[in-house]
C-alpha cells in the first residue's frame, strides 16, 4: 500500500475535522471549564460545581432556571408538534393536482430562506395589539381599540414565539413530507384503495408510516433548534419567565463574574439536553430499523 | 476502492386496478380554502413589512395607510445608520465562508460519500454535531479563546466561527452527491493522460457542480442569517445585517425596522430563486433547518 492509499482518508478529512475539533470541540470544552468556575483572567483556576448547584437546587436563580426550562420545553414541544401537523396537512393538499399548484407550492416554500430575526419581527407586526390583524378586526367592528385585542406577542405563555417558529418550521417540514410523498407516487394508495381502504385508513396505515421517518428526523432537528434558539425569544419574550437561551445571554453579560459562570452552566445544560435527545432518537430509530 | 451506490427503483404497482372516488365540487372548494388559509398565515407577515416600510402616519385602525412615503428608506440609507457597512460586512463574510467551506468540504464529503473506513460513524457524528448544539452554547464557550487569540471583534474571527454551523450542511449535501458519483470516469481521464488538476477541472467538478451550487446556497444563507455567533464573537464591533437589525428592534421605529428587514431578506430570496433549479430531492432541503 502506498503512502497515499494509506493516508488519503485522514488527509481528506483533516481540514473539516480541524474546524470541528478545534472550534466546536474547543467551544464545548472551554464552556464546560468555565461553567466550573474556571476564570484565568481573574486568577480563578479552582474548579467546582457551585454554579450548577446554584441554578438547579439552592440559589437565587433556581426559580428563574426551572420556570425557564418549563417555558423552553413547552415552546419547543408546541412549535414542533404544530409545525408537524401543519406540514402533513399542507403536503397532503399540495401533492394533489389542481389549478395553481405550481404557484401555491412556490409560495409555500417562500419563507424558507427568511431568517428567524425577520420571522419574529413579522409576527410582531401581524399579531401585536396595534398589528395588522387587530386593525383588520377593528375595521369590521369586532374590536374597538388596540387594548381589546388579546396579548399574543410578548406574552408569558410564549404564544408569539411559538407562532414565529411554526411560521418558519411548518414549510421546512412540509417540504420534507412533500418530497417523500412525491417520490412514492400514488401506487401504494391505489393498492390500498383497491383493497377497500377508506380515506382515513389510507392515511393512517399507508401514508403515515411512509412519511414518519423523514418527518421524525425533521422534527428532532426542529425541536433541537427551537430549544436553543436565541433571536425569536429575545425579540418576542417577556422578562419572566425567560427562555433558557435568553437567560444564558443575560447572565453572560452581567457585570458580576459569578453570573457569568452560571450562564455558562445553563448553556452547557442546554447543549447536553439537545445532544441527549438526538442520541436517544438515533438509538431508538436504529433499533426500530433492526427490528423490521 | 470506489463504490457506487445504485438506488434500486421501488417496484411500481401499475397493474393494480384503479378505482377513482367521486369528487364533489365541495371538496375542491374546501381544498382551495384550506390552501388559502395556510398561505395567508405564511404570507401575511411578509405583507406587513411592505406596508410598514412605505407607511406614513399609519393611524390605528387603518388597515392600509392613507399616506405613503419613502422616509424610512431615506432614514436607513443615511450614513449614520451604517447599512452600507453592514451589507458589505455580511456579503464579505458570507462569500468567504462559502468559498472556504466548499474547498475544505469537498475532500471530506468525498471521503464520507465514496469510501468505507473505520470510525466512519464517529467521524460523521462529529461533523454533524454542530447542527444540534445551539449557537449560544458554542459562542459563549469560544469567547474566551477568541479574546486570547486576538480574533474577538475581528472579521476573520467571525468568518472562522461561521464555519462551525456551515460545515455540517456543506459536507452533508456534498457527501450525498459523492455517494451517487461514479469515479471510473476519473480513471479513464487519467488513462488518457489528464493530470490531477485537469481531471478535477474537466471530470469531477462538472459532475458535482449541482451539489456545489446547493451547498453554496446553504453556506451563504446560514452565514448571512447568523446573529448570535456574530454578535458574541464580533463583540458588537463587526456590524452585519442581522446585528444591525437586531439592535434596531428595541425602540426603533416600525418603518425603519421594516425597510431594514426588506434589505436583509432581499439577497436571501434572490439567491434562492437563482439557485432554485438545483434544489430538488429531500437531501437538498436539510439546510433550511437552521436559517
Amino acid at each position: 500500500m502506498t503512502f497515499w492509499e494509506r493516508w488519503r482518508i485522514p488527509i481528506m478529512l483533516a481540514p473539516t475535522m480541524a474546524i470541528v475539533i478545534i472550534l466546536f470541540g474547543g467551544a464545548l470544552y472551554y464552556g464546560f471549564l468555565q461553567s466550573l468556575g474556571w476564570q484565568p483572567r481573574i486568577g480563578n483556576t479552582e474548579l467546582s460545581l457551585d454554579a450548577y448547584n446554584n441554578i438547579l437546587f439552592a440559589g437565587p436563580q433556581t426559580e428563574q432556571f426551572w420556570r425557564g426550562l418549563v417555558l423552553t420545553l413547552w415552546v419547543s414541544f408546541a412549535s414542533t408538534f404544530l409545525s408537524a401537523v401543519l406540514a402533513i396537512g399542507s403536503a397532503l393538499l399540495l401533492r394533489q393536482t389542481f389549478v395553481g399548484k405550481r404557484v401555491a407550492t412556490f409560495l409555500f416554500q417562500f419563507n424558507l430562506p427568511i431568517p428567524h430575526v425577520v420571522a419574529a419581527i413579522g409576527i410582531l407586526f401581524l399579531f401585536s395589539q396595534s398589528g395588522l390583524i387587530s386593525r383588520g378586526l377593528a375595521q369590521i367592528g369586532v374590536i374597538g381599540a388596540p387594548n381589546q385585542f388579546p396579548i399574543v406577542v410578548r406574552d408569558s405563555l410564549g404564544i408569539g414565539i411559538i407562532l414565529s417558529f411554526v411560521w418558519k418550521e411548518a414549510p421546512f417540514l412540509g417540504v420534507i413530507v412533500l418530497a417523500v410523498l412525491q417520490s412514492l407516487g400514488e401506487d401504494y394508495e391505489d393498492l390500498a384503495r383497491s383493497l377497500g381502504a377508506n380515506r382515513w385508513q389510507r392515511f393512517r396505515y399507508v401514508i403515515l408510516p411512509l412519511i414518519l421517518p423523514g418527518l421524525l428526523s425533521g422534527s428532532v432537528i426542529v425541536f433541537a433548534f427551537t430549544f436553543g434558539s436565541f433571536e425569536v425569544p429575545a425579540i418576542l419574550g417577556v422578562r419572566f419567565p425567560r427562555m433558557l437561551s435568553v437567560t444564558t445571554d443575560r447572565f453572560f453579560r452581567d457585570p458580576d463574574l459569578n453570573s457569568r459562570t452560571e450562564g455558562m452552566a445553563i448553556s452547557m445544560i442546554i447543549a447536553v439536553i439537545v445532544l441527549v435527545l438526538v442520541f436517544v432518537y438515533q438509538w431508538l430509530s436504529r433499533r426500530a430499523i433492526r427490528q423490521e | 476502492m470506489a463504490t457506487t451506490q445504485n438506488l434500486e427503483r421501488t417496484t411500481s404497482m401499475q397493474d393494480a386496478p384503479v378505482i377513482t372516488e367521486a369528487k364533489s365540487p365541495l371538496a375542491g372548494v374546501l381544498r382551495y380554502a384550506a390552501i388559502g388559509l395556510i398561505l395567508l398565515f405564511l404570507l401575511l407577515p411578509l405583507l406587513t413589512f411592505l406596508i410598514n416600510a412605505f407607511a406614513f402616519r399609519w393611524f390605528y385602525p387603518q388597515f392600509f395607510p392613507k399616506e405613503l412615503s419613502l422616509q424610512a428608506w431615506d432614514n436607513i440609507f443615511a450614513p449614520n445608520f451604517k447599512v452600507g457597512e453592514a451589507l458589505w460586512n455580511s456579503t464579505l463574510i458570507a462569500v468567504v465562508v462559502t468559498w472556504v467551506s466548499i474547498i475544505i468540504g469537498i475532500p471530506a464529503a468525498r471521503a464520507l460519500g465514496m469510501y468505507k473506513f473505520r470510525y466512519k460513524r464517529v467521524v460523521e457524528f462529529f461533523i454533524l454535531a454542530p447542527i444540534i448544539v445551539p449557537g449560544i452554547s458554542i459562542s459563549l464557550g469560544l469567547n474566551i479563546n477568541f479574546i486570547r487569540w486576538g480574533l474577538s471583534g475581528t472579521i476573520p474571527g467571525v468568518m472562522l466561527v461561521h464555519l462551525i454551523p456551515v460545515m455540517p450542511y456543506v459536507v452533508l449535501t456534498l457527501s450525498g452527491v459523492f455517494a451517487n458519483y461514479n469515479a471510473d470516469f476519473e480513471d479513464q481521464a487519467r488513462t488518457l493522460g489528464a493530470g490531477p488538476i485537469a481531471t478535477f477541472r474537466y471530470v469531477t467538478f462538472p459532475a458535482i457542480f449541482p451539489g456545489i451550487m446547493v451547498a453554496s446556497l446553504f453556506a451563504f444563507l446560514v452565514s448571512w442569517s447568523q446573529y448570535i455567533l456574530t454578535f458574541l464573537i464580533g463583540g458588537g464591533q463587526v456590524i452585519t445585517m442581522p446585528v444591525l437589525l437586531f439592535s434596531t428592534v428595541p425602540g426603533g421605529r416600525n418603518p425603519n425596522i421594516a425597510a431594514l428587514s426588506l434589505v436583509f431578506i432581499g439577497p436571501a430570496i434572490l439567491i434562492l430563486i437563482l439557485t432554485s433549479r438545483f434544489l430538488s430531492g429531500k437531501s437538498a432541503i436539510g439546510g433550511f433547518g437552521q436559517i
